[in-house]
Parts: C-alpha cells; structure tokens; sequence
C-alpha cells in the first residue's frame, strides 16, 4: 500500500515560533485520517502545510509520490486537493451568490459545462437549485458549511482536507453534515484528512487518527483502539477524560 | 429557597418584516441550585438570560406575568435598580473572554473596578481582594496576572480573570452563557471545576446556558431544554437518559461518541408541532 498523501518529519516555523516540530504521516488512499489536539497543538498548522497555507521551514510533503516545494502549489495540485474550512461565514464571500462561489473553482481549472455541474454539485449536497442565486447571508450556517463542501467537491479532488468543518455548528447541524461528508466519501472513494478538537467526532469519521500537542504528534492510533480504551500517552487519555464531559469533585 | 421566579416571559423584536418572537413565554424558577438551559441557536435561550440580566436592546417588548428576583420586581425596575443588582447581586459569565474583558485595561484594574462600583471599599483594599480572588480561581502568580492585559494571556485564563471579575462582588446569582464553548475541551473542564467549586461554597444560584446537552447535563442539577423560544421540556439532569421529548432525545442521539458505530448518525426530524 502506497500512501496517497505523506509528510516526513515536517516543521513550520513563525518567526521565532515553531508551530510544527519534526511532524511525519502518511495517510493510505482511499482513508479517512484524523488530527486531534487542543488549539495551539498544530493540527491546523500541519492541514495548512499540505494545502501551501503555512510557511514549511523543514521536511518533505508528498501527494501521489511527488513532492511538494515550498508554498508553491500547481493548478493541479488545488484540482487534486481541496480543503475545507471551520467557519462557514467566513470562508464564503459575502458579496457572491452560491452560482458565483461555485463558477470560480471551474473557470479557474477550466471545467466545461458549468451549468449542469453547478446543478449537480448543489444535489449532492442537498440543497436544491433554488440555492443557486442565493447570497452567504441568506442561508444558516449548516447551509453554507454545505456550500463549502459543494465548492470543494465541484473539482472533483481526491483528497479533502477539512479542518473542523463542524464546530461552528449545532449538534443536530453537525449530524446532517457529518453524514453528507461520509456518504461522498463513500460514493467518490475519497481521502479525508480531518482535523478536530472533538475526539466523537474524529472517531465517528476517522479509522485512524494521530494525537498532536505543542506542535507534535504525541501518539497515532486506530479509532477502534481509542475506542477500546488502548492509548499509550496520557495526553490521550486526558482528551478523552475530558471528551466525557464534567465531572464532579467529590464533596467533601 | 426561591431566588428567581419568571412566568410566561416573552420576549418580542418588532422588525420591519413583522414580530420576531424570541421567547414565548418561558416560565421557571430558581433557588440555590444549578440550572441548565439546553436549546441550538435561535431557540431563545440567551435571550432568556439577557432578560433576566436586564441587557436586551431597548427595541425588545419583553412581558411576562411575572419575573422577579428576591423580592425585586425586574419588570418595573428602574434602571438605576437595575444597574445595582447588575454585577452586584446577579452576575453574568459570557462566552468569550476576547470579546467581554475591556482590552484597554488591566485584567486586575477591571475586577477592582467591580468590587469598587458596587461596593464602599478603599483601593487598596479593593486591590487586595482582587488579588485574592485571582488566587480563588486558580491562577497561579495573581500579582503578574493582576497587571496583564486581556490579549496576554490565553482564553482558560480570561475566562477565569470573567469569573473572578463577576464573583468579586459576592452576588447571590451567576448567568452563565456558554462560559466555556471558546476553550479547549481540558481548559474546560479546570473552568466548569472552578465555577462549580465558587458556586457550591458561595451556596449561589446559577442558571448555565449551553448548546451541549451533555456538558449541562454532568454541571447540573436540572434541564430546560428550549426549542423555538419555549420550553418543551423540563428535565432532572440524571433522568436525561429518560428524557421524553423527541427533539431532546434527537438533540442526544445525534452526537458521535466514542466507541459507537452509527453509520449514518441519526439526524434530527423537527415536527412543527413542537413549536406550538
């Protein structure tokens, strides 16, 4: 099995700030493969590395077996590799109708046939043509974190990066959209590469999952191993102490 | 002992486009206990507690046939009334520190601040109970944190520097809304012990507004859950597992959780009979 996507022992640096410290993966084609940690931990930093978002100040990224220079990403790479982003308010432009938001993607790649792949984009998200001539401010956020993902399908990746694609939404929201991400996942045969705070989450959508904290990745499991409780670092089992919810002290 | 009783609160936005009924008449009351109040956005839960604090905009219609905190008449109030039970006697905790700490002034010099508005102390004194109450919230070098502004430090100790800012003035009862959806889930925890701790010594009322049906539910000892601006069901938190509600059952059911294998997760089938 030859991975699809890899990084090896990669680091990003912000000035005097190392975000990312000597961090390797590879993910299998065809997998769904989850970053935890809390904020600050790298997760989104290492999602960023991959799609030529944050500054790689060592090591090597590959998709495909090739290797990826810098920040410099070809027009194939963005067809091959999509990403989508947490906050649904921010990551469309306010001032495009969902026709525009999802016109840019295939003019840029030089898709024919807009028309009926904008149609059948918003199908396969579930929302009807009577979207098409919306504005971002005239959907919910369920709604629009729907768009996104229409917008990143639409190119037709291989690889979807998605970083926290459901915190910003209501649990019942969440559901609708996790489903949505599993059953295009299944039907085109995608990778995932997803990253969350929320260890359900991960577990729900992930077979494997890599723990990061300060920067590194501190362990990497299968979800059914986290599951059954089979974690060798502590951070891991502090996550999911805390993944349970509150619990009393007991009174004294 | 009853600290809080509101009956049929309604609280009413007219816009041009017709009337927004937020909440449409909510009726509960409050003693020393903790309360949740569970509903997504939009189901009127934070207005809720915004009416009880006395800070929803003045174009709001809020009625109710009662609302009243001991003995205090919150509809009739005056704004001078108010402005006293406001951070003195009732307390409010925000979601996110970023945006509920004055960023032009020191973290030490806002809590004092309380403490000096609503009561007779010197500011040396007031200093000194500040720093205290630093301390009581767990942060570790008060001194240094008294003298920080809110941007140097993370969002856990923000939200505590919010906690001590509103427990400073000894209030009989704490609005909680969503105090720790902005951290990290282990920062979380170290807050919702805190809290819990603060509110159980002080024997304090306190109402905690969340979208997480879970959280609430291990902090408190009982549950409203909100669905378009009312309550559709009333709940012990250890009964939660019993809940009878569907939407309350469906706002269970539809969370991931560990160790379970739902393919695909069952979705939340609203019926419109529930927002009647």
């Amino acid at each position: 099995m030859s991975a699809i996507l890899t990084a090896a022992h990669v680091s990003v640096r912000f000035d005097d700030y190392l975000a990312l410290d000597d961090v390797s993966m590879a993910v299998a084609p065809g997998a769904s493969f989850g970053l935890v940690g809390e904020s600050g931990s790298g997760k989104s930093t290492l999602l960023r590395a991959v799609a030529g978002l944050a500054p790689v100040a060592a090591g090597q990224i590959t998709v495909d077996g090739q290797p990826l220079r810098g920040a410099r990403r070809s027009r194939d790479f963005y067809r091959r590799v999509q990403m989508v982003f947490q906050d649904p308010y921010g990551s469309l432009h306010p001032r495009q109708t969902v026709d525009r938001a999802l016109l840019e993607p295939l003019a840029v790649h030089g898709f024919g046939d807009s028309d009926a792949r904008i149609r059948r984009a918003l199908d396969e998200v579930g929302l009807g043509a009577s979207f098409r001539f919306r504005y971002p401010h005239q959907m919910s956020g369920g709604q629009r974190q729907r768009i996104a993902i229409a917008r990143a399908l639409i190119l037709e990746p291989q690889i979807l990066l998605l970083d926290e694609p459901t915190s910003a939404l209501d649990a019942s929201v969440q559901a609708e959209v996790l489903n949505l991400l599993e059953q295009v996942r299944r039907e085109r045969g995608l990778t995932f590469v997803m990253v969350s705070h929320d260890l359900g989450v991960v577990t729900h959508m992930c077979d494997r999952l890599a723990v990061m904290q300060a920067g590194r990745i501190v362990e990497e499991l299968a979800a059914a191993d986290l599951a059954r409780g089979a974690v060798t670092s502590d951070y891991t089992r502090r996550l999911m102490v805390a993944s349970k919810g509150f619990v009393r002290a007991e009174a004294v | 002992m009853t600290l809080l009783n509101v009956e049929n609160l309604r609280v009413h936005y007219p816009t041009r486009t017709g009337l927004i009924e937020a909440v449409r008449g909510v009726s509960f009351t409050l003693g020393r206990e903790r309360l949740g109040i569970v509903g997504e956005s939009g189901s009127g839960k934070s207005q809720t507690g915004r009416a009880i604090m006395g800070l929803t905009p003045p174009s709001a219609l809020i009625t109710a046939d009662r609302m009243d905190y001991a003995g205090i008449d919150l509809l009739r109030a005056s704004d001078r009334q108010r402005r006293a039970l406001r951070g003195g006697r009732i307390a409010m905790v925000l979601q996110d520190p970023k945006y509920s700490l004055d960023p032009v002034m020191t973290i030490g010099r806002q809590i004092a601040e309380t403490l000096r508005t609503h009561s007779r102390v010197s500011a040396s004194e007031a200093r000194n109970r500040a720093l205290d109450m630093l301390e009581a919230v767990q942060i570790r070098d008060p001194a240094r944190v008294y003298d920080l502004y809110p941007h140097e430090v993370s969002g856990g100790m923000g939200q505590r520097a919010m906690i001590a800012m509103m427990l400073i003035a000894g209030p009989e009862m704490l609005i909680a809304d969503e105090p720790t959806s902005a951290l990290d889930v282990t920062v979380q925890l170290e807050v919702l012990s805190i809290l819990d701790r603060l509110v159980r010594e002080r024997g304090m009322g306190l109402i905690f507004i969340s979208h997480d049906l879970r959280l609430v539910s291990s902090f408190c000892d009982r549950v409203l859950v909100m669905y378009a601006g009312r309550v559709v069901e009333e709940i012990a938190a250890g009964d939660l597992d019993r809940a009878q509600h569907p939407y309350t059952r469906g706002l269970i059911d539809c969370v991931p959780k560990i160790g379970e294998d739902r393919h695909p997760l069952p979705v939340l089938d609203r019926k419109p009979e529930w927002a009647k």
